[in-house]
């Protein structure tokens, strides 16, 4: 078996506790300094997936490699991987230079070494002059630091966050995003980032995981998971996104065709349609795709009658239901607010709306029955 | 017509708004400070009356002289210069730390592996655990030790048993009537005094404090003596506080299973206040025995600290 195809490769990788099946035949590969996400709602087993980097978790089955090395019999105080726990785990009895300095003991350097690299770590996390403080005086934000800079001092390969912003408010979580990306981008060291948050994971990785139920759904890029989802799971899980049955009408042109529920006979991205002529599928269009317009727009390739059921207003952006014959659910409609609005439009009144989307903007999924 | 009816639903709204409490009641919602004294009163009464009083009492007797059989009542510190200068006392009071000293270290060094497992290793029934280890002491003191006579005795469970083997030829005469006696019956009567608060103690750690000390790259060992030793350190206080005081007045186990090497403090107290028959002297002897714990416990919470602050 080869190793080489990744810095991390995760090889068939199972676990069980007790009779339940927590990862399920997972494979992937993890590249050196790429910053990686495991998204999943909680109970995906993404978690676990993190432990077993860690080794606080053994496999059931399948092997796990570090940099080339197989790690099922590493204890984890021998890995070369460090973690943030989701709750800091900052030792309370030890102040804030020695929760950093915590791992260096090993190494055996002089003092004056040490507290040279603890300055340096604070600088590095923008606290500094920060060592003396007690840990049971800092704030979240302070702690989630500090946490970090406790395993970045010991320049592990592999740096693990267990949802390191999970506790914190908003407005902090969106500056520690920020903060986070730029550090790794400075440190260069591969994070594996575990959160149930979508767009936290959209913002600050270079590839995701979507994990269900112990199984990995899709590995992609951000833009690659939100434009071409392989599943409608994902589809659903990453934003919003507009379902229709389908069947296949190839008829050999530069464009594919779909007899798609309430839109028509409408065309397709050849490269998304590898089904035969007259499989059935599903049509996904996200609602910001659509354009929204009361007369029927001039030029577009296909365009579709319909009512305005409901809207609401979101400052940005607005969302817009908007119903069409030969579909029960009404199509969601997301466009941006770029004049000044002066509120929700009038929905009572039966005027038509337009709706009109770009082909390339379709994607193409298996047909699921529970659609 | 619809104007009444809305000046009627008005009327009635009114009175049924904050509902008025009476003025102690008041006072009370208002003031912290004086409802956590009413909350106290019922304890500080008999603080008062059951230690402060009598320790005043005590105090006051340290200072008189025995006369025949009653007191010499003019104040005067001869007592504390005879406990000062006649080096009975000084022996054993000492005998009595040594004994009381050991019979700690030896109860938290033996209950704390105890308190360990039930608060990392034991999952289901952890309150049935806890009672488990209690049940000794739902017997009454008196009959522990006399048990442990039974079992320590010269033609006791232990030498019978070793003998019938063939270990030994003779009982082995140190087990009874001696300090090792003595401090196996302490060490076992008061374990619970030690198990409990040291498994308050360990079971509060934060068990991703654990991990996050491996991850860091410490053994089993070392995150033991950075981590787990210095979270307890609580616990192992208060276990040796809460065993060192009591068991250092003891003199129910030494006049029983002590023998003559055995005796400490608290026998000669008794004796004090029973046969020898002078107050005063057993009263200056309780005095004594109080200032010195006291000196021994902030030499022991200093000690502690420091080397809490070394180990980190």
């Amino acid at each position: 078996m080869t190793t080489s195809d990744g810095f991390i490769s995760i090889r068939h990788v199972n676990k069980f506790f007790g009779s339940f099946q927590a990862i399920e035949d997972v494979s992937m590969n993890i590249g050196q300094g790429e910053f990686f996400s495991l998204l999943g709602a909680s109970g995906c087993g993404k978690t676990t997936l993190l432990r077993m980097l860690a080794g606080f978790e053994s496999t059931s089955s399948g092997e796990i490699y570090i940099d080339g090395q197989p790690t099922s019999d590493v204890p984890p105080h021998h890995r070369p991987v460090n973690m943030v726990f989701q709750s800091y785990a900052i030792f309370p009895h030890l102040n804030v230079r020695d929760n950093i300095a915590y791992g260096l003991r090993k190494q055996k350097l002089p003092k004056a070494k040490r507290d040279e690299m603890v300055e340096e770590m604070l600088e590095l996390i923008k606290l500094p002059g920060y060592g003396q403080r007690k840990a049971t005086e800092l704030s979240g934000g302070q702690r989630q630091r500090i946490a970090l800079a406790r395993a970045l001092i010991l320049r592990p390969k592999v740096l693990l966050l267990d949802e390191p912003l999970g506790a914190l408010d908003k407005q902090l979580r969106e500056q520690m995003q920020l903060e986070l990306r730029a550090l790794q981008r400075q440190v260069g060291i591969t994070f594996v980032f575990v959160t149930h948050d979508q767009e936290e994971a959209l913002t600050l990785s270079d590839r995701i995981a979507v994990m269900s139920g112990g199984k990995v759904l899709q590995v992609d890029t951000p833009a690659g998971l939100y434009e071409t989802p392989k599943t409608r799971e994902v589809a659903s899980f990453i934003g919003n996104m507009n379902f229709f049955q389908g069947t296949v009408r190839r008829n050999g042109a530069a464009m594919g065709a779909v007899e798609t529920e309430g839109l028509g006979h409408i065309p397709v991205p050849l490269d998304q349609l590898t089904k035969p002529d007259g499989a059935p599928v599903q049509v996904a269009l996200r609602p910001e795709k659509f354009e929204l317009s009361p007369t029927r727009p001039e030029g577009a390739l296909h365009a579709v009658e319909g009512r305005l059921s409901n809207a609401a207003y979101l400052g940005e952006r607005s969302h817009y239901y908007v119903s069409i014959a030969g579909k029960d659910q009404p199509i969601a409609v997301s466009t941006q607010n770029l004049g000044r609005m002066t509120g929700a439009p009038d929905i009572s009144g039966d005027a038509p709306m337009w709706l009109s989307w770009a082909p390339e903007a379709i994607v193409i999924l298996d047909a699921d029955e529970t659609g | 017509m619809a104007d009444t009816s809305l000046s009627q639903t008005e009327a009635r709204s009114a009175p049924a708004a904050p509902p008025r409490v009476g003025r102690i009641a008041g006072i009370l919602h208002r003031n912290e400070t004086l409802r956590g004294y009413l909350l106290m009163s019922p304890t500080m009464l008999i603080m008062t009356i059951g230690i402060l009083v009598p320790f005043l009492i005590l105090l006051v007797m340290s200072f008189w002289t025995r006369e025949g059989f009653g007191f010499d009542t003019t104040l005067t510190a001869h007592n504390y210069t005879r406990v000062w200068n006649e080096p009975i006392f000084g022996a054993l009071l000492q005998r009595s730390f040594w004994i009381s000293g050991v019979a700690t270290v030896v109860t938290v060094a033996l209950c704390y592996p105890m308190a360990y497992y039930v608060a990392f290793h034991v999952h289901r029934n952890k309150m049935m655990w806890i009672i488990l280890m209690t049940l000794p002491f739902w017997t009454s003191y008196l009959l522990r030790v006399f048990a442990w006579k039974v079992i320590l005795g010269y033609q006791g469970v232990i030498n019978s048993g070793l003998m019938s083997v063939g270990v030994i030829e003779a009982p082995l005469e140190f087990l009874l009537y001696s300090q090792t006696a003595v401090i196996i019956t302490l060490a076992h009567a008061w374990a619970a005094f030690a198990i409990l608060p040291l498994y308050v103690s360990l079971e509060k750690i934060d068990k991703s404090l654990l991990e996050a000390a491996t991850d860091l790259g410490d053994g089993p060992m070392a995150r033991f003596f950075r981590i787990t030793l210095p979270l307890s350190m609580p616990g192992i206080i208060a276990a040796t506080f809460l065993i060192f005081i009591p068991t250092t007045g003891d003199y129910i186990t030494p006049a029983l299973l002590g023998g003559p090497d055995g005796a400490m403090i608290g026998n000669f107290i008794q004796l004090q206040f029973g046969a020898i028959n002078n107050w005063p002297m057993g009263a200056t002897l309780s005095i004594v025995l109080m200032l010195w714990i006291s000196a021994i416990a902030l030499v022991f919470l200093f000690v502690t600290r420091k080397a809490q602050e070394r180990i980190a």
